[in-house]
């Protein structure tokens, strides 16, 4: 699929981007800014310190009333009943086959209202899944467009936010847990959660707000602009999934190895394919590995045993600048899915070693 | 910036020339447009090569792309600074960062090599 450049959407800060001498790409249907200095510079700059991300693209869906917990219960893997206002929770939705549909954050803003936050890629089809299965539509809202998302992640985030704020805010947010502060001037929602394995936060707030706060926050001195190159580095470093690249609708969270966000003590749509996967056993299952050097296979690299057996297939894979080797996700079958088992990564021309490992791959974050 | 005594092909590598032997690397613009190099795979020093063969791949750390000979000719010396330290393409892909040397066997191929006000106008195409 090729989307023509003008029909790209651009988020509230995508002249901030140009001005930051941003290489901007498309990625799921806007144009975003893939590195600012450079990737690794980038990555390293998150671990060390504290990188500033504009992930506007992703979408918000809010479902209120005082059915919006019971229904959304039934629509999301993760337990819905028992979280308390100012909680996130992490969970999937699942078709009828136990595929994955899309991946997203529960948040609990009160008793009756819930916000949604789902992938930019999946936004629409996961809209009409939901409004297909709601009581009424008149619960749901789609706020994508007038909600900024920025991620400000890495060990210096909580000291940032509370020198801009004066005072501290975040010694009492454990992660997963959120609440509105005044950053400012602007309310923001404010979560202790993220998507690079470091002390992180996530701000949501009014489109109105978005050039102002994002100057805030760069004019820390330890915040640098970070793209989503050394976003996507940040998240295979820690072996977090990537909707699109290794989870989609022709897996279930079983195989890809994301049991803990499915909660089997309710009832959810996708369960009893889930369950009966379970009885079956699965074939084959989302894992990570470590190659031997610095080469990094790519995605669609075939995995083969040290015998030549084809055993898998490469989701994800990238040169870690924190490991300086080449890491990755395969699924592979279940037999051979075992840490330290010695793989090859192949596309029929390059052959790289590489061994089962466990995740994160980066173990300092 | 693009030096004005190197020559030039249209895989964005520069080349120069002196006497019978080529030195060649990739240009400025191909770096910048790869991104941080991660992993050069480098040609076997004493093979013979022709003109667009492919020697080797260099990464990045999202991308892949691959080198070839801009010459014919048998590699004279490989640049073995790139096996530990392949972003040195990055910081100098002219000088430091250069990838083989080739002993080169037919002198009218450097005919086809592009000089630098051509090579110039093909980035901007």
């Amino acid at each position: 699929m090729t989307i023509a450049k003008n029909d790209l959407k651009r988020t509230p800060l995508y002249n901030k981007h140009l001005a930051l001498g941003a290489k901007m790409v498309p990625f799921s249907g806007w144009e975003m800014p893939l590195q600012y200095t450079g990737i690794i510079d980038e990555h390293i700059h998150t671990r060390t310190k504290a990188g500033l991300f504009d992930v506007s693209h992703m979408g918000e869906f809010f479902l209120s009333g005082s059915s919006a917990s019971s229904e959304l219960d039934k629509l999301v893997t993760c337990r819905v009943d028992d979280m308390l206002p100012g909680k996130c929770r992490y969970g999937f939705l699942l078709n009828e086959n136990g595929g994955i549909i899309d991946d997203l954050i529960v948040f609990k803003i009160s008793q009756k209202e819930f916000k949604l936050v789902v992938n930019a890629g999946t936004s629409e089809k996961a809209k009409e899944w939901i409004l297909d299965r709601v009581s009424s539509k008149d619960i749901f809202r789609d706020e994508s467009k007038n909600i900024v998302k920025l991620d400000l992640q890495g060990p210096l985030s909580a000291k940032v936010i509370n020198e801009l704020i004066g005072t501290s805010v975040t010694d009492d947010l454990k992660r997963y847990w959120f609440k509105h502060i005044d950053l400012v001037g602007e309310r923001v929602l404010f979560s202790r959660t993220g998507y690079t394995g470091e002390l992180g936060y996530e701000l949501f707030f009014p489109v109105s707000a978005a050039e102002k706060l994002w100057d805030a926050l760069l004019s820390a001195k330890e915040v640098k602009p970070i793209g989503l190159g050394a976003r996507d580095t940040l998240r295979l470093e820690m072996g977090y999934a990537l909707y699109g690249s290794d989870i989609d609708e022709n897996h279930t969270p079983l195989e890809s190895n994301l049991n803990k966000f499915v909660f089997m003590e309710k009832d959810f749509i996708g369960k009893p394919a889930l369950l009966r996967q379970k009885e079956n056993g699965l074939k084959r299952i989302l894992k990570g590995f470590i190659a031997d050097g610095r080469r990094s296979a790519r995605c669609g690299f075939k995995v083969l045993s040290p015998e030549g057996e084809r055993i898998g297939e490469v989701t994800s894979a990238a040169f870690s600048p924190c490991l300086k080797k080449g890491i990755g996700l395969c699924y592979i079958k279940k037999e051979f899915a075992v840490e330290g088992r010695q793989i090859i990564l192949t596309d029929g021309k390059t052959e790289i070693k590489a061994t089962i490992e466990s995740t994160p791959f980066y173990k300092q974050g | 910036m693009i030096p004005r005594e190197l020559k030039y092909t249209k895989e964005h590598e520069w080349v120069k020339i002196d006497g019978k032997e080529a030195v060649f690397g990739i240009t400025e613009h191909a770096q910048s447009e790869l991104g941080d190099i991660t992993f050069v795979e480098l040609p076997s020093k004493g093979s013979d090569v022709k003109k667009t063969d492919v020697l080797g791949t260099i990464e990045s750390v999202k991308a892949a792309s691959e080198i070839y000979a801009p010459l014919s000719g048998k590699i004279s010396e490989v640049n073995e600074l790139l096996s530990d330290k392949p972003e040195t393409i990055n910081f100098s892909p002219y000088a430091d960062g250069w990838i083989c040397k080739i002993n080169t066997n037919d002198e009218s191929e450097i005919e086809t090599l592009m000089d630098a006000a051509s090579y110039e106008k093909y980035v901007k195409e």
